[in-house]
C-alpha cells in the first residue's frame, strides 16, 4: 500500500472540514477524490502536504507513519502535486521553471543544459513532448500543465495528487493527459486525482471515494457504479444529469446570422462566413472543439468583439453588426460570458451591485440622479431567494463566492430582464452538479417562456441535453445542424474533429 | 470593524511617521517635542493659523477628492498641477473680459470656468488613455509641463499686466482681476474665504457622486474589472474618460479658488508650476491617498496636511531647523500610508475570511475560497 490516510479529522472554528475520513491508495493506481466544492477534498490534501496539521488520525506512506510539515518536506518524501492553477513563472523557461527551487549541481551557478537533458529524458520517457528551452508564456494551456507533471516526475514523485487538472484543458487535450497519466501508473506511480466531472472520473478511476460535508458517502469503482449513482452520492439526493425537456413548438427566428466574419485575438480569421438562426423556444447549442470560433461567435454576437463590415447579426429584424453591447442590450440581448469572473461579475462588488450592473441606470433602480438602494435591496433579497444563490448576504462581494453562485448571480440577472435572445457560454463550467442542474432548468424554463437561446459549451453531453438543434463548429464554420432527436454522440464527435464523410 | 481599520491604520501610519520625523529631529539637535508643540501651533496656535492651515487645506481637498474618482475608476492621474493651471488660466480670462458681471453672478462664472479648465485638461488625457491607449501616468505629467510652459507664454504675453508693460518691469503677472470675481472672505479680517465652503460641497459632491448615483456605479464597476462592466454595456472608454474630467475639473476648481481666493488678486508665474500651486496637485495625491481615496476622508486628511505646511514655517523658525524636514515628514507619510494600504487589504481578508468561516455551514459554501485565502495569508 502506497498511501494509507486514516481517520483524519480536521476542524476550524465552526466547520468539520474533515470527519473520520479513509483513503487509501495503492501503487499503480488511480484513486478519484470526487466532492462538490467544500466537501473537504482540498483540506484533506492540505493534511497531505502538510500545509494543515489533522486534529485526528494518521497518515501512512508505504506502512510508515508520516509526518510532515511542510510542502518542501512532502516533496521529498516523493509526494508531487499539480495544481489547478499553475505554479509556473510565465517568463521562464520551461527548463528554468522546473530548476526553480531545486538544488544545482553546480553550486551557485544553475546547471540548466543537466537540467534540459533530464527534462527530455523524461518526457520522451512519458510521452509528454515538452521543449525545455521555451518560454512558458508561449504555451498552450495543456502544455503548461505537461510542464506542472514533469516538474513533479522531475522530484521523482511516486505519489501525485492532481487538482482538477482537465478544468482548463480540451477534451482533446483531457484524452492526452489520460494517456500520460495512464503510462505514469503503469510505473507503478500513484495519483490522486480530485475532479468533479462524472464522465471523466469514470473513465480514469480505478477507486473512487466520494465526499461530502467533510465526510465519505462512498467507495466504489467504476465498474460498479454509474454517473447517476455518483452524482447522488456527491450531492446528497437524486440529481437529473439530463433536464427534462418538455417539447415547445418554435417561434419566428429572433437571432439570424449571416455571413458573420470575426478576427480572433491572433488577428486570423476565426468565424468565417458563419450562418445560423435561433427562434423563439428553442435552445440552439454549439458543438465544438475549443478553439474553433466559438469564443469569437458569441462575443461577436454580445458587441464584445467586432464583426468584419460584411457581416449581419439580426436580432429581431433589427442588424446589430456595428451596434455596441449597450444597444443590443435594449433590443432584447442577454449574454452569459464564458468567463464568469472576468466578464460576468465583478468580484469587488457586492452580490446586489453585481445584479443591477446591467439595468442599474434604469427607472426602477434610480430616484432622480440617484440610485434607489431600497429598490436594489429588494431586488438583491428577491433574486438571492429565487434563484437560491448561497451567500452569507446580499452585500457578500461575489469572489467570496463558489462558481455555481456566481453563475446564479449572473444568470439571476440576465434572466431578469426578461431577454428576448440569450447567448450562453459555458453555463456550467466548473459550477458543482447541484447547482448545474438548477442553472439547466432554469435555461428550460427560459425556453419554455419564448426566449431564443444561443448555447455554447465545451460539455458535449450538456449541449446534447439541452438542445432543440445541435450545430457542429468546426475552423470557424457550422459544418452541420442535427435536431436533437437525430443526435448522437459519436457522429457529432466525429463532425466536431472535422470528419464529414460518413 | 471593517470601518474602524480603514479609519486605524492611516492614524498608525502617521504616528510612524511622526515618530521618524521625531528621529530626524533628535539628529539635527532640536528637541522632538518641542518641534511636535511648534508644528501643531503653528498649525492650529490661533485663530489665524487655522485660517491659514484651511486655505492651505482647500486646494488639497479639491484635488484629493478628483484623485480619488480617478483612481476609484483604475486611471491615475498625476496631472493635478496642469490642471490646476488650467483652471485658472480659463477663469482668469474669463474674468478679464467679463470684468462688470455683478459679484453674485461673476463668482459662479468664474468657478464654473475652473471647472471647465480642468475637466478639458483631464479629457485630453482621459481620451487618450481610452480610445488611443496612451499610458495616463505619462501623459498627465507630460500635461503639467505643456501647462505651465502655457501659462508661462499668457503671462508673459497675451495676457500680461498692461501696466507692467507701461512700467517696463514685465513681471509675468496678469492685471488686478475685477473685485466682482474675488471670493468673499467668511470671517472679516481673516484671510479664511468662501472657497472653503465650496471644496468641502465640491467633496460631498465628489461622495455623492462616487457612491450614489449610477455614474459613479459605472466609473467604480469600470475601476474594478473593464470587462465586466463592458459586458454589462457599460461603455467603459466615454467612462475612462469621464473620470479624468471629472478628476481634472476639481483641479480646475482648485485653480480658480487659488486666483479669486488670493490677496493679489491676480495670477503670477515665477517660472515654475508649484509656485502658483504650492505644489497642490502632487500634495492632493497624498491627501486622496492618505484618505483611502474616500472624498470625504480627505477632508481630514487635507486639514493634516495643510497644517503640516503651515506649521513647517514655524518649526523652522522655532528651531532653526531646514523647512524641508516638513517635505521629508511629507514623504514619510507617504511611504507608511502606502505600505499600509497592503497590510489593511491583507486584514480585511483576514477577517472576512473568519466572518465567513462563521457563516457558512458546510456543503456549498464559501469554506474552499477561506482555506485558500488562511493558505495565503500564512504564506505571507
Amino acid at each position: 500500500m502506497l498511501l494509507e490516510m486514516k481517520g483524519i479529522t480536521k476542524r476550524f472554528p465552526g466547520v468539520l472540514a474533515n470527519d473520520g475520513i479513509d483513503l487509501e491508495v495503492e501503487e499503480g493506481q488511480v484513486h478519484t477524490l470526487l466532492g462538490e466544492n467544500g466537501a473537504g477534498k482540498s483540506t484533506l490534501m492540505k493534511i497531505l502536504f502538510g500545509l494543515y496539521q489533522q486534529d485526528e488520525g494518521e497518515v501512512l506512506l508505504r506502512g510508515k507513519p508520516l509526518s510532515i510539515g511542510s510542502p518542501s518536506e512532502a516533496i521529498d518524501v516523493g509526494i508531487g502535486m499539480v495544481h489547478q492553477h499553475f505554479m509556473l513563472v510565465p517568463t521562464l523557461t520551461v527548463a528554468e521553471n522546473v530548476a526553480l527551487g531545486l538544488k544545482s549541481g553546480r553550486g551557485a551557478l544553475t546547471d540548466l543544459d543537466a537540467v534540459s537533458k533530464r527534462i527530455n529524458e523524461i518526457s520522451e520517457a512519458h510521452g509528454l513532448s515538452v521543449d525545455p528551452s521555451v518560454e512558458v508564456w508561449r504555451m498552450a494551456v495543456g502544455e503548461r500543465q505537461r510542464v506542472e507533471i514533469i516538474k513533479a516526475l522531475y522530484r521523482d514523485a511516486t505519489l501525485l495528487v492532481l487538482d482538477e487538472p482537465t478544468a482548463v484543458l480540451t477534451p482533446q487535450e483531457v484524452d492526452d493527459l489520460f494517456v500520460i497519466l495512464r503510462r505514469m501508473t503503469d510505473e507503478g506511480r500513484g495519483l490522486i486525482f480530485i475532479s468533479h466531472k462524472l464522465h471523466e472520473v469514470m473513465a480514469l478511476s480505478d477507486e473512487i471515494t466520494v465526499l461530502r460535508n467533510g465526510a465519505v458517502t462512498g467507495h466504489t469503482r467504476p465498474s460498479e457504479t454509474s454517473r447517476e449513482q455518483l452524482a447522488e452520492m456527491m450531492v446528497g439526493r437524486s440529481v437529473k444529469l439530463v433536464p427534462d425537456r418538455p417539447h415547445v413548438t418554435a417561434g419566428e427566428p429572433r437571432l439570424v446570422i449571416k455571413n458573420l466574419e470575426v478576427k480572433g485575438d491572433r488577428g486570423t480569421m476565426a468565424v468565417e462566413g458563419l450562418n445560423l438562426d435561433v427562434c423563439g423556444g428553442e435552445i440552439v447549442g454549439i458543438a465544438g472543439v475549443s478553439g474553433n470560433g466559438q469564443k469569437e461567435l458569441a462575443e461577436a454576437v454580445a458587441g464584445l468583439r467586432r464583426a468584419e463590415g460584411s457581416s449581419h447579426i439580426m436580432l429581431n429584424d433589427v442588424d446589430v453588426a456595428q451596434l455596441d453591447t449597450r444597444k443590443r442590450r435594449d433590443l432584447g440581448l442577454g449574454y452569459v460570458s464564458e468567463e464568469r469572473m472576468t466578464d460576468g461579475a465583478i468580484g469587488e462588488f457586492s452580490v446586489s451591485e453585481n445584479l443591477i450592473l446591467v439595468d442599474h441606470g434604469s427607472e426602477k433602480f434610480t430616484k432622480g440622479k440617484f440610485l434607489d438602494f431600497k429598490a436594489i435591496r429588494e431586488q438583491g433579497e428577491t433574486l438571492v431567494k429565487k434563484f437560491a444563490v448561497k451567500t452569507p448576504s446580499i452585500d457578500t462581494p461575489v469572489s467570496s463566492l463558489s462558481g455555481g453562485n456566481i453563475q446564479k448571480v449572473i444568470l439571476a440577472r440576465e434572466l431578469t430582464a426578461k431577454p428576448s435572445v440569450m447567448v450562453v457560454a459555458q453555463p456550467t463550467r466548473g459550477v458543482d452538479i447541484g447547482s448545474a442542474e438548477y442553472i439547466h432548468s432554469q435555461l428550460i424554463a427560459q425556453r419554455d417562456v419564448g426566449t431564443a437561446t444561443l448555447l455554447i459549451s465545451e460539455d458535449l453531453d450538456e449541449v446534447i441535453g439541452l438542445s432543440d438543434r445541435i450545430a457542429v463548429m468546426f475552423e470557424g464554420e457550422i459544418v452541420a445542424i442535427i435536431p436533437s432527436e437525430e443526435a448522437e454522440r459519436d457522429k457529432i464527435g466525429l463532425l466536431m474533429a472535422g470528419v464529414f464523410d460518413s | 470593524m471593517k470601518k474602524l481599520l480603514g479609519a486605524s491604520i492611516p492614524l498608525l501610519a502617521a504616528l510612524v511617521a511622526f515618530f521618524f520625523g521625531a528621529i530626524m529631529l533628535v539628529a539635527l539637535g532640536a528637541s522632538p517635542w518641542e518641534g511636535l508643540t511648534s508644528l501643531a501651533s503653528g498649525a492650529f496656535g490661533s485663530g489665524d493659523r487655522i485660517a491659514a492651515t484651511l486655505v492651505k487645506a482647500t486646494p488639497l481637498i479639491l484635488v484629493g477628492a478628483g484623485i480619488s474618482i480617478a483612481f476609484r475608476t483604475s486611471v491615475v492621474n498625476i496631472g493635478g498641477e496642469g490642471q490646476i493651471v488650467a483652471g485658472a488660466l480659463l477663469s482668469t480670462m474669463v474674468a478679464l473680459a467679463i470684468p462688470d458681471v455683478p459679484r453674485i453672478l461673476l463668482v459662479p462664472i468664474v468657478m464654473v470656468a475652473g471647472l471647465v479648465g480642468g475637466a478639458i485638461a483631464g479629457a485630453i488625457p482621459g481620451a487618450l488613455k481610452a480610445y488611443a491607449s496612451v499610458n495616463e501616468i505619462l501623459s498627465t505629467i507630460m500635461l503639467n509641463i505643456i501647462m505651465l510652459q502655457f501659462m508661462n507664454f499668457l503671462l508673459r504675453g497675451p495676457l500680461i499686466d498692461p501696466l507692467e508693460v507701461e512700467a517696463g518691469t514685465r513681471i509675468p503677472q496678469t492685471a488686478r482681476l475685477s473685485d466682482n470675481a474675488a471670493l468673499p472672505t467668511l470671517v472679516s479680517g481673516s484671510r479664511l474665504h468662501l472657497g472653503v465652503v465650496i471644496a468641502l460641497l465640491a467633496a460631498v459632491a465628489a461622495w455623492a457622486m462616487l457612491w450614489r448615483t449610477p455614474l459613479g456605479f459605472r466609473l467604480r464597476a469600470v475601476g474594478h474589472s473593464p470587462a465586466a462592466a463592458r459586458s454589462a454595456g457599460i461603455k467603459v472608454e466615454r467612462h475612462i474618460t469621464y473620470a479624468l474630467a471629472i478628476s481634472g475639473s476639481l483641479g480646475g476648481l482648485a485653480g480658480a479658488i487659488l486666483v479669486f481666493g488670493s490677496e493679489s488678486q491676480r495670477m503670477v508665474t515665477d517660472g515654475s508650476t508649484a509656485g502658483f500651486t504650492g505644489s497642490a496637485g502632487f500634495n492632493g495625491i497624498v491627501t486622496a491617498l492618505f484618505g483611502g481615496l474616500h472624498p470625504l476622508w480627505t477632508i481630514p486628511s487635507a486639514v493634516l496636511f495643510g497644517g503640516l505646511l503651515t506649521g513647517a514655517t514655524n518649526l523652522q523658525r522655532a528651531l532653526q531647523v531646514p523647512a524641508a524636514l516638513a517635505v521629508a515628514l511629507n514623504g514619510i507619510v507617504v511611504i507608511f500610508v502606502v505600505s499600509s494600504n497592503r497590510v489593511r487589504s491583507r486584514l480585511e481578508e483576514l477577517l472576512q475570511a473568519r466572518s465567513e468561516f462563521k457563516n457558512s455551514s458546510g456543503g456549498d459554501g464559501p469554506s474552499a475560497d477561506v482555506d485558500s485565502l488562511i493558505e495565503e495569508v500564512e504564506h505571507a
